[in-house]
């Protein structure tokens, strides 16, 4: 007994280098050198201890039992902790790869010793024992278990694995005792343990969920305050200092109604904020060129967008050309609003672009007015799209700009 | 013609006869915005009653029984759309229009769902407000560009095939419409616009509320149980 329990020791405490190396784990041989730290002494001394206490079986327990407290022993000592570790942690890499390198192969060496051969039963058993093992210990690294803890999916796989985990230990103990033929004399120590176990898990239980718990309701508060932090900063930056502004301008009502305008805006956007970027698609773009155009200009641009595309090369002639005519309606149309109204259809993109404002005599523009012309018309032209202007004295003016959409790959 | 069945159709109203400014309740959880709104709105509308939430509101409304309730959309106790659904319940004669700051699809989209006849924003002007509400409380619907552009982008989706062609669907003519309040035309413009009488203009409009309020539409649906409207 004594024996068999020795050869299931060495290959676990082989496996907690390599898995905590892998997944780079905070704490170093987990078990041991938080416990060499909270000793005071090398991880190494404590490393061999526990090899030598696993040949009789004892420092599995012990390791299996300080496995559980210390993850929470590190939580409630917080930072200062980690950042003792961090420097510690190259040199502990390395003499624990030592360690693990060594182990492993002595714990094969003894392996072949005792079965004295791949195809013995045995050796799958305890492959599998092991192998369990390592799934459950990987399971309860520091880095893997926070996401356990967190997030009900990694919570479900975690509690899969776990299983898994559980049931290759005991298939592997079970096989290995059966062939051993002393299943009979394990039975009562098997017993013992396992009631050992739940009585452990019994007491154990609440004081975990508590914590869990504890854990969880800090994030989330950890969480609220960070967002109530950002928000006070934006309504400072934005709205308070906007405030200030329009009380020092109160004597300009235009360039208050400018700036309430652009706060408005800014807020509005940081509130609903769209997903869609401002590069890439045309309700959006369509939306930014108008408030850059009512910010030079401080006529309210009001825009109407259905549905949405891709901005093309086209499509970006187009935005150029729609921010032109916003331009010359903001310039010289003497209305108080221009109303924009962008809509994407099947096989071609339209805006709209209008104004109730004075109006004017197409034919009367003189050529050299680059604006209408060559800003317009001539560059809906060059693109492969339309433009129209309605216009007459006294009538307002609305620019009408088509571009046929390229079709989509 | 050119009235909604769903939110009460009496013709023959006893409310708005002759020109006597329609009775309003204005309901708005900012004192500050409805003293505003009484002040701008002046003598074109006879504010009869306020009020700053939704239980307040509903017993108002009940007590003076006005033509119109000018309706916030976001209200404490419930929203605007609570509001809608209490007092129709009993009132349906009682028009509402929807005022918000807000420009989010589902606010616009739920409010007009729950009853209300039109949604116009905050920053309306005074004069263009008390145009509404007297068109509202006639019986009209009333959109904005804005309210337009929606209607349109939830009724042009066509991945899925209607359920009921008759209300999920725009005709022609009344897409035309919508786009041009889109385009920021009003009601006369589009009726010269499309060379159709401004009564046409309010029929379309007031059969697009119809379907608004009636379709099963995916796309109406998900906005308005996205806030659990419906």
């Amino acid at each position: 007994m004594d024996k068999t329990s020795g050869d299931r020791v060495t290959p676990v405490a082989d496996g907690t280098p390599e898995l905590t190396r892998a997944v780079d784990g905070r704490l170093l041989g987990g078990v041991a050198a938080g416990l060499a730290r909270h000793l005071g002494v090398d991880p190494v001394v404590v490393r061999l201890a526990f090899m030598a206490l696993s040949v009789g079986g004892i420092g599995i327990a012990v390791y299996v039992a300080l496995f559980f407290f210390v993850p929470a022993e590190e939580t409630e000592r917080g930072d200062g902790a980690e950042e003792r570790t961090a420097d510690g942690r190259r040199k502990g890499r390395d003499i624990s790869q030592l360690v693990a390198y060594v182990g492993l192969a002595a714990g094969l060496g003894f392996l072949f010793l005792l079965f004295g051969g791949v195809f013995d039963p045995l050796l799958w058993f305890v492959v599998f024992g092991t192998l369990g093992a390592v799934i459950l210990w990987q399971q309860a690294n520091p880095g893997q278990r926070d996401e356990w803890m967190t997030s009900t999916v990694g919570r479900g796989k975690g509690l899969m694995r776990a299983g898994a985990g559980i049931l290759l230990v005991v298939v592997g103990v079970i096989g290995f005792l059966v062939f051993q033929e002393q299943l009979q004399n394990a039975r009562a120590g098997l017993t013992f343990a396992f009631t050992l176990l739940a009585g452990v898990a019994l007491i154990v239980a609440p004081w975990i969920v508590g914590l869990v718990r504890e854990r969880d309701a800090e994030r989330r508060e950890r969480i609220r305050n960070a967002e109530r932090a950002e928000l006070a900063a934006h309504i400072h930056d934005s709205v308070l200092h906007t405030l200030t502004l329009i009380q020092r301008r109160a004597e300009d009502p235009r360039e208050v109604q400018r700036l309430a305008r652009v706060q408005e805006r800014a807020l509005r956007s940081w509130l609903y904020q769209r997903p869609a970027d401002a590069e890439t698609t045309v309700s959006p773009a369509l939306e930014r060129v108008a408030a850059e155009v009512e910010e030079e200009h401080g006529i309210p641009i009001e825009v109407v967008c259905v549905g949405d595309c891709p901005v093309d090369d086209g499509l970006h002639a187009m935005l150029r050309s729609a921010r032109e005519a916003m331009v010359n309606a903001s310039k010289y149309a003497g209305t108080d609003t221009i109303s924009v109204f962008g809509e994407v259809e099947p096989e071609e993109v339209l805006v709209f672009v209008r104004d109730r404002g004075a109006g004017f005599d197409l034919d009367a523009i003189p050529e050299d007015r680059m604006g209408v012309r060559g800003s317009i018309l001539g560059r809906m032209d060059r693109h492969g799209g339309s433009a129209r202007i309605r216009t007459a004295p006294g009538e307002g003016t609305e620019v009408q700009l088509r571009m046929p959409r390229i079709p989509e790959m | 013609m050119g009235r909604v069945p769903v939110v009460g159709d009496d013709s023959n109203t006893t409310f708005n006869d002759g020109d006597a400014p329609p009775r309003v309740v204005i309901v708005d959880d900012h004192r500050l915005f409805r003293s505003g709104v009484r002040g701008e709105l002046g003598d074109a509308v006879d504010v009869v009653g306020e009020a700053g939430d939704v239980d307040s509101a509903v017993q108002v409304i009940e007590r003076v029984q006005p033509d119109l309730v000018l309706l916030d959309v976001h209200l404490p106790g419930g929203g605007g759309v609570e509001v809608l659904r209490r007092v129709l319940a009993r009132h349906p004669q009682i028009r509402f229009l929807a005022l918000s700051v807000s420009d989010a699809a589902e606010d616009v989209i739920g409010v007009v769902r729950g009853g209300a006849r039109g949604y116009v924003t905050k920053t309306i002007s005074g004069r263009e407000l008390a145009d509404a509400i007297v068109r509202v409380a006639d019986g009209d619907a009333v959109f904005s560009p804005r309210l337009a552009g929606f209607v349109l982008d939830a009724f042009s989706a066509t991945d899925a095939p209607p359920v009921d062609p008759e209300l999920d669907r725009l005709t022609q003519r009344e897409r035309e419409v919508l786009r041009h309040i889109a385009r920021g035309y009003a009601y006369k413009e589009v009726a010269k616009e499309l060379f159709i009488s401004v009564k046409t203009v309010e029929t379309h409009v007031s059969s697009v509320l119809r379907k608004l309020q009636l379709s099963n539409r995916h796309e109406l649906s998900r906005w308005a149980t996205a806030r659990r409207l419906v």
